[in-house]
């Protein structure tokens, strides 16, 4: 045997180990959940009897299924383009910035950083209702109405949002600046010389070129949001989603049917119709937004 | 003959080993709570000495994963003999064939009905037959803040008796800022806590009716006594009165403990961590009755013996003589100094009445219900829910609580149809 064939030989022995990993920890119990969505299986009982797809005809007739697939997605469509919009603008003015920058940088990840179950009841606190809430406390020394909040149907989705933004912020920041670092200086330069403005530079250049790092983070950021879990828990009362299931997203309800309900049959329907839907808006948006550049 | 001694010792070592091995060994499993696991040792090693052939293997492990974990031992036949179980989970564990009926000549109605409150023997009661014992149980009271009732003008030693009183009180210790915000509770209202006990099986019944059939396969809330009503009575305190709302201060609790609730409705297990606030003066008092009545919510864990203490008829003894020694009032004594919770017989319970912190639990047990639930998260969220439409959505009590109903119904219909 020769020294590479050896070497080679080494290499897929040391990958077989995570692969190994990946076999038993990662895809034996996805298919294995995969096969629970076609049981009745109670958690509790020894018993798991085929049902077929009884679970996905019942699954679309609760209305608390439903409520959760459609606040998910307004999870994802409020949060992703803000948290894309919010650091990106703050990625190109601290790319613009040279003194401070790291002082900056650590400031936004700070966040992102810290125990999000911390971070979810810091945030639940501000939101507290008067006299204890920051928010509302502020409010009311500009002279405004104190908010419900967490409280009311309307906003308590909103406020969670607020929240996850700005855990994410950090992270985002951070790609971000590390993609505007790799636009090449002689593009703008040119681009400059040729007459371009600083809005032209921006939406002619510096933008599409960030795109790879945009689709990423809308992919990685979507998937975020989709499986948003802790937040919710933490910022609603006993972790229910509520007010009247107003912020619960489908991982909750994955979470309680599965271990409050012990109803591990829809438990585990629900958990494949989240993996159909991360991996088709995945698609969908890898598709629309991987254009090519091309100069 | 010197080699001849020497097999003799050796022979008797092996045979009193022998001995020790011959010991039954059963496995007890309860969920990890400090006080609880140290007061079920101290048990086991009174039990042994009374019992000098069994031995007892004590374990515990965290609460989140109860289930999981008993699930995933007993098909495989390497759980526990006796289990702690919660007893609203009986009937699922006795359909997945984990538990076996007490044996009715160790474990007689009579004996029921003589050593434990009636909620009990209707709590471990499932097709007939009984499938767990108590140690302890737990009630509902009212607990006041007796500075506060003193800042607002009212006798520190005089807490509410009736509904009418309850609500004079409550306006009375609510305190508002300029803007109108509610800065100190009068009482907390607080569903997601005890809050929905307090409506379904105390309310519901000072109001005249039952919350549930007998067979609790049926909710009968909306159709007996006085409906909707209690429904209104409760959001009428939010909204119309103003003396407190769900999730000021974030919790009852929490609100309780910070002295700005002077009144919550809470159960027996809350007074350590209110023995622990420094400065709070506190006294509990038996929840206030309605036009005489008065009703009460009892919950327990209790002791069943699983299948698989079943393999061997000397295990199956020595778990029924251990369920007997853990509900024995010795046992029920011990427990309640050590853990705080109240004693589930009658008679010794009788010995504690005049206690200043466990008399009002106690007396409350005398007409306490246990409510069956089949999936207390769920049913817990219905009547929160019940209360937020009201609350937050402006419904109507009358429909709010006639979709509880229908809501609840679908949940103990969901849980029965999976029961044969």
């Amino acid at each position: 045997m020769r020294l590479r064939q050896k070497k080679i030989i080494t290499a897929y022995t040391f990958l077989a180990i995570p692969l190994l990993f990946f076999i038993v920890v990662r895809f034996y119990p996805m298919v294995y959940s995969f096969w629970l969505s076609f049981t009745d299986w109670d958690l509790i009982s020894p018993k798991k009897n085929f049902i077929g797809l009884l679970n996905y005809i019942n699954i679309f007739k609760d209305e608390v299924f439903v409520k959760a697939i459609i606040n998910t997605l307004k999870y994802v469509a409020f949060g992703v383009p803000a948290v894309i919009i919010v650091s990106l603008y703050l990625a190109l003015v601290l790319n613009r910035i040279k003194k401070f920058q790291g002082f900056y940088r650590l400031l936004y990840v700070m966040p992102y950083i810290t125990p999000l179950v911390a971070v979810s009841w810091v945030w639940k606190w501000m939101y507290q209702q008067p006299p204890i809430g920051f928010i509302n406390n502020l409010l009311t020394i500009l002279g405004l109405d104190s908010q419900p909040f967490l409280m009311s149907t309307s906003q308590a989705l909103p406020s969670i949002v607020v929240t996850t933004v700005w855990v994410n912020l950090g992270y985002c920041v951070i790609i971000f600046l590390a993609g505007l670092q790799t636009i090449p200086q002689e593009y703008i330069e040119a681009a400059k010389i040729d007459g371009a403005n600083r809005r032209q530079i921006l939406w002619r250049i510096t933008i599409p070129l960030l795109n790879p790092i945009i689709v990423f983070l809308a992919v990685t950021q979507s998937i975020t949001f989709l499986r948003i879990f802790t937040q919710v828990y933490n910022m609603t009362d006993q972790g229910s989603g509520g007010p009247l299931n107003s912020t619960k997203p489908l991982v909750l309800y994955i979470y309680q049917k599965a271990f409050m309900s012990f109803d591990m049959g829809t438990a585990a329907t629900a958990t494949v119709i989240l993996f159909g839907i991360i991996m088709i808006i995945t698609l969908v948006q890898m598709i629309i937004l991987n254009k090519n550049i091309e100069y | 003959m010197k080699r001849f001694f020497v097999m003799l010792v050796l022979l008797a070592v092996i045979l009193t080993s022998f001995a020790f091995a011959a010991k039954t060994k059963i496995t007890y499993w309860q969920y990890f709570y400090e006080t609880k696991k140290n007061t079920i040792d101290q048990l086991i090693k009174e039990f042994e000495r009374q019992y000098p052939d069994i031995e007892v293997e004590h374990v515990t492990f965290p609460y989140a994963n109860y289930n999981q974990k008993v699930a995933s031992s007993i098909p495989a036949g390497v759980g526990p003999d006796v289990i702690n179980l919660y007893y609203g989970w009986i009937p699922k564990y006795v359909t997945s064939g984990y538990l076996i009926p007490l044996p009715e000549d160790v474990f007689s109605k009579e004996y029921l009905q003589s050593q434990f409150f009636s909620f009990v023997s209707k709590g471990v009661e499932f097709n007939g037959k009984y499938y767990a014992l108590p140690i302890a149980v737990r009630s509902l009271a009212l607990f006041w803040n007796k500075k506060l009732f003193e800042k607002a003008g009212l006798d520190p030693e005089k807490p509410p008796t009736t509904l009418q009183e309850l609500v004079e009180y409550a306006k009375k210790l609510t305190i508002y800022d300029k803007k109108g915000n509610i800065v100190q509770e009068g009482l907390t209202m607080q569903p997601s806590g005890q809050g929905h006990h307090w409506i379904r099986e105390v309310l519901v019944r000072e109001f005249g009716g039952v919350p549930y059939t007998s067979d609790a396969r049926t909710v009968l809330y909306d159709k007996t006594g006085a409906g909707s009503d209690v429904l209104k009575f409760y959001t009428d305190l939010i909204t119309v009165d103003r003396v407190g709302y769900p999730g000021f201060m974030n919790d009852d609790v929490t609100a309780f403990k910070a002295q700005k609730a002077a009144m919550t409705i809470d159960g027996s297990f809350r007074i350590g961590t209110l023995n622990k606030i420094k400065g709070l003066d506190w006294g509990v008092a038996e929840l206030p009755s309605y036009l005489g009545v008065k009703s009460n919510f009892a919950s327990f864990w209790a002791n069943g013996i699983t299948t698989n203490a079943t393999k061997d008829p000397k295990k199956l003894e020595a778990a029924i003589k251990f369920i007997k020694f853990l509900s024995s009032p010795e046992s029920m004594k011990l427990w309640l100094k050590n853990v705080g919770e109240l004693p589930a017989n009658p008679e010794l319970a009788k010995q504690y009445f005049d206690d200043p912190v466990y008399g009002a639990f106690l007396r409350g047990l005398e007409y306490a219900h246990a409510t069956f639930f089949v999936d207390e998260s769920a049913q817990r969220q219905v009547m929160m829910d019940a209360v937020d439409k009201v609350v937050l959505k402006g419904i109507a009590p009358e429909i709010a609580w006639k979709e509880a109903a229908e809501e609840e119904q679908k949940v103990l219909d969901n849980f029965w149809s999976s029961v044969h």
